[in-house]
């Protein structure tokens, strides 16, 4: 029986299927939950900063990725090391804004949709939403306080998903008064 | 391929929310029912994956072996360490280092937590198992983390 998950021994990795059917059965159950679609895009984005917040540890616990000196160095780390270490694409950074503190990242395929279809009545939901949580989270434990969104979904008709990010500002690190 | 430390923090998610949702009513609750639900929906999608191109199953046992190997391989990467059953409709799997629980405390200090950290995966084998036309009630028990056993009772149709 050969079989395609046997294609890596690697233990780092495993079957992206169980997390994108995972992904869709949360997503089933939030609907299920709340009225409208705006609360399921703010839960999965709450969800996203949770596991963001976690997710930087791991991330530069194995990729030894020092510190970004700036935004472009950012979002190169973003898509190109963790992207590809966490869901195996690496989109593209593009629409650079002329200050240089907003780009965005484009999937050519979004691992996250692979069986689904949004039916007509969940015209407003952010299918996706939870990566933005993921990147706002883990970025702001780097110190960096962004404002990530979905500008384009494929799901709802578009060419591409795009995501928007766009730099706030540097959280000032406080040190508790007599630390040293 | 999605990174596994990545399943790790959504399924813990899951938990944390259905919890939540369910104002920390904890075991036996109806949290656990829904844990056991999602997984249910996504173990039937999964073994319709895994199983696009393997012959039919002889019988019950053939079926429950492919769950202990190749099932478990693709979702945990290992297999069942022990299968055990009466000939009856009774199926023991035992998983001495299951992933789901290795990020726990191996003591006894989370064993009230565990069966949360079951349930998923135990509506994950019954999905399976109904969408391989075995109806079934499966069941998890930890006596000593990370170690846990899923008992599987085939329900005659």
């Amino acid at each position: 029986m050969s079989r395609q998950s046997n294609r890596t021994t690697d233990s780092k990795k495993m079957n992206s299927e169980l997390f994108t059917l995972t992904y869709g059965a949360l997503v089933t159950q939030l609907c299920k939950d709340y009225e409208n679609d705006e609360e399921v895009n703010k839960q999965l984005d709450k969800m996203g900063y949770n596991i963001g917040v976690r997710l930087i540890e791991d991330f530069l616990a194995r990729s030894s990725v020092g510190r970004c000196h700036d935004f472009r160095e950012t979002a190169d780390v973003i898509a190109k090391v963790a992207f590809k270490m966490y869901l195996g694409i690496t989109p593209s950074v593009t629409n650079w804004s002329p200050a240089g503190d907003e780009f965005s990242l484009i999937l050519e395929s979004n691992p996250l949709v692979d069986f689904v279809e949004l039916p007509d009545n969940h015209s407003t939901l952010v299918y996706s939403n939870l990566l933005c949580g993921v990147l706002r989270g883990a970025l702001e434990m780097v110190q960096m306080a962004v404002d990530v969104r979905f500008a384009q979904d494929t799901l709802r008709g578009d060419n591409v998903t795009e995501i928007r990010m766009k730099f706030i500002k540097r959280i000032e690190e406080n040190l508790p008064v007599g630390d040293e | 391929m999605a990174d596994e430390a990545l399943f790790q923090f959504l399924h813990h998610e899951v938990i944390q929310y259905v919890n939540a949702a369910e104002n920390g009513e904890t075991e036996n609750g109806r949290c656990i029912t829904k844990l056991e639900s999602m997984g249910f929906r996504v173990g039937q999608g999964l073994i319709e994956r895994f199983t696009k191109d393997t012959p039919r199953f002889k019988d019950e046992l053939d079926v429950m072996k492919f769950i202990c190997k190749d099932f478990w391989t693709s979702v945990f990467k290992k297999q069942i360490d022990n299968l055990r059953t009466n000939h009856q409709g009774i199926y023991v799997l035992q998983d001495n280092k299951f992933r789901l629980l290795t990020q726990l405390s191996a003591g006894k200090q989370y064993l009230e937590h565990a069966p949360k950290y079951l349930a998923f995966t135990c509506g994950l084998v019954r999905g399976g198992l109904s969408n391989l036309g075995v109806k079934s009630v499966v069941t998890a028990e930890v006596s000593a983390m990370p170690a846990c056993k899923f008992q599987v009772m085939i329900q005659k149709m």
